[in-house]
């Protein structure tokens, strides 16, 4: 009897003094809300990194952009390169505790093919059915083979929706309480405030989740954002602004992490969309040429971003093994452009920049506006309202403009939506014929040697021609609290949450 | 009086009708597709063809109104076009907020800007009347965007005492909401009692040489008597007016201090629909900031007749 009195005073000691076991709640400041909570329906970057926690897909990608299982253990192609197998995972559950398996995989193909709000389509256009080969295993059939599927199924695309909660309702439903089979669940949406998510207990890797609560709070002030990490208002704070680097490294309360991200941003030149293609700029790649000449994107990159991010000339990042090493970054040569303008028979050039009016793009503007008057470039800025500026883009109403894209894990996703004649993001309205023959085979390939030849000798047809001039690749930063752990930033930016603890 | 409450509520259907007319064309001049907006970065033309199609937007103007005006005598004022909800909800939502943030800084205004006014105007220049009227000219010239940031940075980040940003809803933490809600109601708060204080320093100044305050201090009556009972009460008429303008505003929604202190009222709300272009949001919550500025305008009314019986219908 007293050695039970005993026993269970000592077990109470010993639980008043570790204290109540709390629960751990990261908190993550979003510089932009996400829109529907749906991987079919959304288009924005931010909803990809809320899907993170929600979703997950049947492929990821690794640090160094290698693809790697996640739902899909495994993956292999058919010899004739139309059919990809997918061997899934086993012992998975959607937030419902309806199973993953390949007649999910199956619902959702055809779901992001057929439902009416689905901006996934393009992306799938050419898997022509789903076949159910046993429970754990899945085809999908191509009309032609098309390499990049794999990396299509590594982001949005990929991500595995419940089919139990999808088909109850209609999309608007689904969005407003998302299902998918990822760490977290969802737990509430407070419009233009917070997104939560919550532990999902029965998920498949357990160990890799350290946290119990995510609260996806919306800062949009970068400003905002910064003082809220400083006075502890949240654990990581996404996007630091360039300019802010030096206060977030030189603060003891916080660590800077970054990485070179997959996106570029470029000016888009009018070389064949309508009336205002019908310019010097437009129509000659030598005047095109001298204007890259006369542009030093390592000054832009010291003015207007403190050397934060990292001059390039080609749409692939340095961090994609697609990157073509063999074409030198030109520029920062006024001598040089003003000579090959006047080559081109010209002695002055004026020409309209138009570009959004966010603090960023228009100072990267500014700076291109005054460094290229001595090589002869006369630029006149338009700074409109972004939704503005992207519709003139796309009706081809612009000289040049400036332009950002947030990257895609396969060069096919920043080269041939912007190269190919039928590319949709294509609003100069290039068309090279022989680039065209060279991407669409590029699609065919799978092997990267191979691959990357067809790239580089389409790149070398394109720089020249210079339809688009890159100029930079947008870091990533996150400034997080010292007490974070186990975060690794990844080239896509997006927040990947295992292993990620607060001490 | 009931009958005079009556018939304004009868005169503000038409106007609120008049006012989604007006918003729905302006709407319609803004630059740039809202299909376009709506798609995403990829842009891929069927899905801008599929919005165009599903929110009516091919469809000619009148049309587009007529939509969405079937939906309002219903009680449905449509759904998000970025988010997928309905806007009902969402301004269910946001509603208390703004209407919070908006007491919280009138209850500033008026017990700042009043007694500084009052104070200011009996002592007509007198150190208290110019160190006043300095603060208010002070009030009136600092952008809330600025202050907002500075007190973040003192308040917050330096001394740790009150959280940068953000919002906590009443009914989950009082005290936390309170917290949450005293920087942006001072920023908001001390702009408007500057302007309240000017107000009430010149309503009292053009009553404080007026025959009947003579005759109740000559009564004997104490000057604080004579300040409430004689002066202020008389003053009231314009106070009442700035006040209500104010509120009107607020309603509106206080975009700027919204957006530095991220609380998610009325004001962020509409800025981002306007960006987006998410038509339905933005005139959903035209039509209740309407409703509510009429709402006001009719309660300011009241508080004459109450003021001052002699202006009662």
């Amino acid at each position: 009897m007293k050695a039970n009195f005993f026993a269970a005073a000592l077990a109470a000691t010993i639980i008043l003094v570790a204290g109540p076991v709390t629960a751990v709640e990261l908190r993550i400041g979003m510089q932009e809300e996400p829109d529907a909570l749906d991987p079919d329906q959304g288009g924005t970057y931010a909803g990809r990194v809320v899907f993170a926690a929600l979703f997950e897909k049947l492929i990821d990608i690794d640090r160094n952009l290698n693809f790697v299982p996640q739902l899909a253990r495994a993956w292999s192609w058919s010899s004739d390169k139309l059919a990809l197998t997918l061997e899934l995972r086993r012992g998975v559950k959607f937030h419902d505790g309806s199973p993953f398996n390949a007649a999910a995989v199956k619902f959702n193909i055809e779901r992001s093919k057929t439902l009416p709000a689905s901006r996934r389509k393009a992306e799938f256009s050419l898997i022509t059915s789903v076949d159910i080969v046993d429970e754990w295993t899945a085809r999908l059939n191509l009309s032609r083979p098309f390499a990049p599927l794999v990396a299509t199924l590594a982001d949005r695309a990929g991500m595995m929706v419940s089919p139990k909660a999808a088909s109850a309702g209609d999309g608007a439903a689904f969005a407003r309480s998302p299902v998918g089979t990822g760490p977290f669940r969802f737990i509430e949406r407070i419009a233009q405030q917070r997104i939560v998510v919550g532990k999902f207990a029965p998920y498949w890797n357990p160990a890799a989740i350290k946290i119990d609560k995510v609260i996806y709070l919306m800062t949009p002030d970068a400003a905002v954002r910064l003082a809220i990490l400083r006075s502890g208002g949240i654990d990581i704070m996404q996007r630091v602004a360039p300019t802010d680097l030096k206060q977030v490294r030189d603060d003891p309360k916080l660590r800077l992490l970054s990485t070179v991200g997959l996106g570029f941003s470029a000016l888009s030149i009018n070389v064949g969309h309508g009336a205002r293609s019908n310019t010097p700029l437009g129509a000659n790649a030598k005047v095109r040429r001298a204007l890259e000449l006369a542009i030093d994107r390592d000054i832009i990159n010291k003015v207007v971003y403190d050397g934060g991010y990292l001059a390039g000339n080609q749409p692939v990042a340095p961090a994609s093994p697609y990157y073509i090493k063999s074409l030198p970054i030109r520029g920062g040569d006024p001598r040089a452009a003003r000579a090959l303008l006047r080559e081109a028979g010209f002695d002055r050039l004026p020409f309209k920049l138009m570009v959004a009016n966010t603090t960023g793009d228009r100072q990267v503007a500014q700076v291109i506006q005054a460094m290229v008057k001595d090589a002869g470039f006369d630029v006149g800025l338009e700074a409109l309202e972004e939704t503005t500026a992207v519709n003139n883009w796309i009706a081809g109403n612009y000289d040049v403009f400036l332009f950002n894209w947030s990257g895609r894990a396969d060069p096919d996703g920043n080269i041939f939506p912007f190269f190919s004649c039928k590319g949709h993001q294509n609003n100069g309205k290039y068309c090279d014929r022989k680039v065209e023959r060279l991407l669409t085979k590029a699609r065919a390939v799978g092997e990267h040697g191979a691959r990357y030849r067809l790239y580089e000798q389409a790149a070398e047809i394109y720089m020249a021609a210079l339809p688009h001039i890159t100029l930079y690749h947008a870091n990533w930063f996150w400034g997080v609290t010292r007490r974070l752990s186990g975060f690794t930033p990844y080239p896509d930016g997006i927040i990947r949450l295992g292993g990620v603890t607060l001490n | 009086m009931l009958n005079y409450i009556l018939q304004r509520i009868a005169i503000s259907i038409p106007t609120l009708f008049l006012v989604t007319v007006i918003v729905f064309s302006l709407q319609q001049l803004l630059p740039g597709d809202a299909a376009v907006a709506l798609a995403g970065e990829e842009q891929d033309p069927e899905v801008i063809a599929f919005i165009r199609q599903k929110y009516h937007l091919d469809r000619p103007f009148p049309v587009q109104y007529y939509y969405w005006i079937r939906g309002v005598l219903t009680g449905d004022l449509g759904v998000s076009l970025r988010t997928q909800e309905p806007v009902t909800a969402l301004i269910a939502a946001k509603l208390p907020v703004t209407l919070e943030l908006a007491a919280l800084a009138m209850l500033i205004s008026l017990f700042i800007g009043i007694p500084a006014g009052i104070a200011s105007a009996i002592r007509k220049g007198s150190g208290w009347d110019y160190a006043a009227n300095f603060t208010a000219l002070a009030g009136l010239s600092i952008p809330n965007f600025w202050l907002g940031i500075l007190l973040i940075l003192l308040v917050s980040v330096q001394l740790g005492w009150l959280p940068a940003a953000g919002y906590v809803s009443p009914l989950e933490d009082p005290i936390e909401n309170l917290r949450h809600m005293i920087m942006p109601a001072l920023v908001l708060g001390t702009g408007l009692a500057a302007a309240m204080m000017r107000h009430t320093r010149g309503a009292m100044l053009s009553i404080i040489r007026q025959d009947y305050v003579r005759t109740a201090r000559a009564k004997g009556l104490r000057e604080r008597v004579v300040v409430v009972t004689h002066m202020l009460r008389n003053a009231l008429i314009p106070i009442i007016t700035i006040a209500a303008l104010q509120f009107g505003e607020l309603i509106a929604g206080a975009v700027l201090t919204e957006q530095v202190f991220t609380i998610p009222g009325f004001g962020k709300l509409i800025v981002d629909a306007v960006f987006n272009r998410d038509y339905a949001v933005v005139q959903g919550v035209v039509l209740c900031t309407a409703a509510g500025y009429i709402l006001v305008n009719l309660m300011a009314d009241v508080g004459y007749f109450l003021a001052n019986p002699k202006l009662r219908p």
